[in-house]
């Protein structure tokens, strides 16, 4: 038998959904390929959303209109035409497969490694499930802990018409509706995502994650996710999921905006394992992503990230540190294998007196991919006190891969404090004979030279996702070492 | 083309003249919108209406400009005022080695081979270097054969005399350096009067074989004078190639570095101190070229930012696949003293090869209070105490200079700098 691709998968996807007909067919959930401002009113109207809403988003769009592509990544790819986008679909509610013998048995053998129960195999392969009676009384046993905390955590556009005033007090205000091509574009058109608002002095007792917000699941295309940390307030939110999750859709333009209020600390964990295309750099998501957050008097916003999927990476986790002492930390990995190509980063705007910022970057390079940091720290002139440190470290396995530093430094107060250091190194070949005389063989010695490498950021994570997290390092770079 | 009718068009670099104009109408002066220019406006600078061509020639005395030599040693010397060269001023040789004009070395026949091999081989085709190429008229051609050690430096000169209201000079520098020879080269650009002076300069620097080439460049100019300076230096293998960039002043410094390490062992260093204030802007712009295995690079600029000062720092090195055991070092450390001074730096690294030891490191920061309160607990006054200390944080920029007149010099000038009567050598 030939070997099955993942294009044959993606294939599979395609027509098997035709073949056996799972359209929830009570109204047309698919819009017309192209964008223009019906399309948007549409999907406003789709929505239910109220008029300023509607408004918000046409204006979004006309400024989309007048922009253009930023193309000062450091990273190639062919140009999604965006008139050949359908801009609305209903969430994946319709099951692909009819059990999992159906899916792909490399799929199943990643899962599991990363050891995913079954029924959570079967939905992240988005196979047909029974109900899950054991999921639905986690969830509701959850939803009940944080209402009575008095925590909103629900889909953006539940939200919308529950809480209008909230949602349009925040949304936009950190990442501006024009902001840059992308934001602009999911402004316009974004279909759901997630609103969090953490009451005055609550800490929130749970790890809020996406995953668990079930009936909402599958992520849109232009997600939009809004995190509002009311003053003394403590959220801890993760995004993604370690499973390797095959969407159909190639592109990907998020935006996620934080807002910690004097005294709040939002700490923002990613995992991003998205298709990253096959071995030949065919396929894969293209992953556009805005987030940034904004911190008020004393607060502090947290961003960790582990990045390991997506053809192309984008994205840019910042920190505006608006108030007096506020804290900004950006703690990254990000694995390109193959030929998959990121250009990520952070930015740390200093605004405030005392601020402080920590960027801590791991990039690791194999196979014939190219691994960017691209970073600004940035001291306004009345920031005294502020205080910068970064440090990114890029490990590069074979000579066909590239690591490349854009660190990008803008002080104007002479009190300022800043440090950076980047280093470029390999595996040493010492290293890996200390280990395969131990009698650890090559792929593990790598995996834990691996580990010993992002421990700094993984020791961030939050535990559940940091056992993951390392299994998932390990199976990315696997085959990357001959 | 108004320019041509007042170069030789018989010229062997014609072609390449004819070419560099049409690269300057397509690229044109650079903008902010440009990655390598967006902390650098010109502006400020390209305001005035230059004249190109200065319409007289006026003689210097040497008294008049000793103090801008490095006088206390025996030097060859290269002069120029207002562009136009200054025989009396200057001392070239034939004997041996070549260390003359570069308009002599364009027209005379003898130096065709040279100039074929090497002219315009390395500088950019951007739209500034391009400008210098299509109207630069004179400079200095140094040319040191084989196994030649050259045993005093040569100083390269420009004097401007604000005998034109605004003048635009562009020197253009060929240096060729072949197998095993070894050559020390000091340029300096000073503007005498306060009339405005933008030099747009390119110096392409050869460094053969096993060649030693040490280069400084001392700029300490006027607040109306503005230096672009464009150096390519293309080396072979185990060669070594040393710039050492000393930035005082100026209204606005550009120095745009390139080296080439086109063949293995090659060592290229490049290091600079910057110290200004009122309104100067000085931006450092370098590359370095990893092409082969086996290769160093040292970079390592220090600035200090007084006043209005705004500095740049934009260091870029790039390690191609087959650049294996490259090991390359970037260092760039500030201190602002002033509320109103900014620093701007952009270490970049691009790395395509996995067996390389690459690492920067850049740093914001103050002088140590505690080691300031040292030196004043020892009755050292709060002014020398300081000084001692920004002498401390850029001399390991000094420890490398291989010229002593050249060290006292810029010690000096530091300590006018900062405003202190010491000599700092302990």
């Amino acid at each position: 038998m030939s070997k099955y691709t993942e294009d044959d998968l993606r294939e599979e996807l395609k027509t098997k959904e035709y073949e056996y007909g799972f359209y929830t067919d009570i109204e047309s959930d698919t819009f017309p390929n192209g964008l223009n401002e019906d399309i948007v009113r549409a999907i406003s109207k789709k929505k239910n959303e109220p008029q300023w809403m509607t408004e918000w988003r046409l204006e979004a769009f006309r400024a989309w209109e007048d922009m253009i592509e930023p193309e000062w990544a450091n990273i190639h790819y062919k140009k999604p035409d965006f008139q050949a986008i359908s801009y609305y679909s209903a969430p994946n509610s319709k099951p692909k497969y009819d059990s999992l013998d159906e899916v792909d048995p490399e799929l199943l053998a990643t899962f599991k490694k990363l050891g995913i129960s079954l029924d959570e195999q079967k939905k992240l392969a988005g196979v047909a499930m029974d109900v899950v009676v054991d999921s639905v009384s986690v969830a509701t046993t959850f939803k009940k802990t944080l209402a009575e905390k008095g925590i909103i955590f629900m889909s953006i556009s539940e939200a919308i018409q529950e809480y209008p005033e909230l949602v349009r007090k925040y949304i936009g205000t950190v990442v501006p509706k024009k902001d840059n091509f992308y934001a602009a574009l999911n402004s316009a058109v974004f279909s759901d995502g997630s609103f969090c608002y953490i009451p005055k002095g609550v800490k929130c007792p749970m790890e809020l994650s996406t995953y668990f917000r079930i009936n909402q699941a599958g992520t849109g295309q232009f997600e939009r996710t809004l995190v509002v940390a009311d003053e003394g307030s403590y959220v801890s939110y993760l995004e993604g999921c370690t499973a390797p999750s095959r969407d159909e859709n190639q592109l990907h333009a998020a935006v996620v905006e934080l807002i910690a209020l004097d005294n709040a600390e939002i700490k923002y964990s990613t995992v991003q394992n998205w298709y990253p295309g096959n071995s030949e750099g065919k396929g894969g998501v293209y992953n556009f992503v805005t987030k940034r957050g904004l911190c008020e008097k004393n607060a502090k916003i947290s961003w960790t990230q582990v990045e390991t999927g997506s053809a192309i990476t984008w994205k840019y986790p910042s920190c505006v540190l608006k108030g007096d002492n506020s804290v900004g930390e950006f703690y990254s990995i990000a694995v390109t294998n193959n030929f998959q190509q990121a250009d990520t980063g952070t930015k740390m705007i200093h605004l405030g007196k005392n601020t402080k910022s920590t960027i801590i970057s791991k990039g690791i390079s194999a196979g014939k991919s190219q691994n960017s940091y691209r970073g600004l720290v940035q001291i306004s002139p009345r920031a005294d006190n502020a205080r910068n440190f970064s440090q990114c470290d890029s490990l590069l396995m074979g000579n066909e891969c590239g690591a490349h530093t854009f660190p990008y430094i803008e002080a104007k107060n002479k009190t300022a404090q800043v440090e950076h250091e980047a280093t470029t190194s390999k595996i040493g070949e010492d290293q890996i004979f200390y280990c395969n005389q131990r009698g650890i063989d090559t792929e593990k010695a790598i995996a834990l030279i691996v580990n010993g490498f992002s421990k700094d950021v993984l020791n961030k994570l939050p535990m559940e996702f940091a056992v993951e997290a390392q299994k998932l390092l390990e199976i990315s770079l696997e085959g990357s070492v001959g | 083309m108004a320019f041509e009718d007042t170069v030789n068009i018989e010229s062997p670099i014609h072609d390449i003249r004819t070419q560099a104009i049409k690269n300057f109408e397509i690229e044109g002066f650079p903008t902010k919108r440009q990655e390598a220019w967006k902390y650098t406006s010109l502006n400020s600078i390209l305001k005035y209406d230059y004249s190109v061509f200065p319409k007289h020639e006026k003689a210097l005395d040497y008294g008049e400009v000793k103090k801008y030599f490095i006088h206390d040693i025996d030097s060859y010397k290269i002069i120029f005022v207002d562009g136009k060269y200054s025989s009396h001023l200057s001392q070239t040789t034939h004997d041996g080695i070549d260390v003359c004009l570069m308009s002599a070395a364009l027209t005379k026949p003898k130096y065709r081979l040279v100039i074929d091999n090497y002219f315009n081989k390395i500088a950019a085709k951007d739209g500034l270097s391009s400008l210098n190429t299509a109207f630069s008229a004179e400079g200095a051609y140094i040319h040191i054969p084989k196994n030649k050690v050259v045993e005093k430096p040569i100083q390269i000169l420009h004097f401007s005399t604000g005998d034109e209201s605004a003048l635009l000079l562009q020197p253009r520098n060929l240096i060729v350096v072949d197998e095993n020879a070894h050559v020390q080269i000091i340029e300096r650009h000073q503007s005498l009067t306060d009339n405005p002076v933008l030099t747009n300069s390119v110096t392409e620097v050869f460094a053969n074989k096993r060649a030693i080439v040490d280069y400084y460049k001392i700029q300490n100019d006027r607040q109306t004078a503005s230096l672009i300076d464009n150096t390519f230096i293309n080396q072979k293998r185990e060669s070594v190639a040393k710039l050492h960039t000393f930035s005082f002043g100026g209204k606005l410094t550009r120095n745009n570095v390139s080296f080439f390490q086109n063949g293995e062992r090659i060592d290229s260093t490049m290091k600079g101190i910057t110290i200004i204030g009122n309104k100067q802007h000085v931006d450092h712009n370098t590359l370095v070229h990893h092409i082969e295995p086996n290769c160093e690079s040292h970079q390592d600029y220090k600035g200090i930012f007084d006043d209005n000062a705004t500095g740049v720092f934009n260091g870029k090195v790039v390690v191609e696949k087959e650049a294996q055991k490259t090991n390359a070092f970037q260092a760039n450390n500030n201190i602002l003293i002033s509320d109103k001074a900014s620093i701007n730096t952009k270490p970049q690294l691009e790395i395509f090869a996995d067996d390389v030891k690459c690492s920067h490191g850049c740093t914001i920061g103050q002088l140590d209070e505690s080691a300031m309160f040292y030196l004043r607990s020892r009755g050292i006054p709060k002014k020398e105490a300081r000084a001692l200390l920004m002498f401390g944080f850029s001399n390991n920029v000094l420890e490398t200079v291989t010229i002593p007149e050249i060290k006292n010099r810029i010690t000096k000038i530091i300590a006018q700098k900062l405003g202190v009567n010491i000599g700092f050598n302990l």
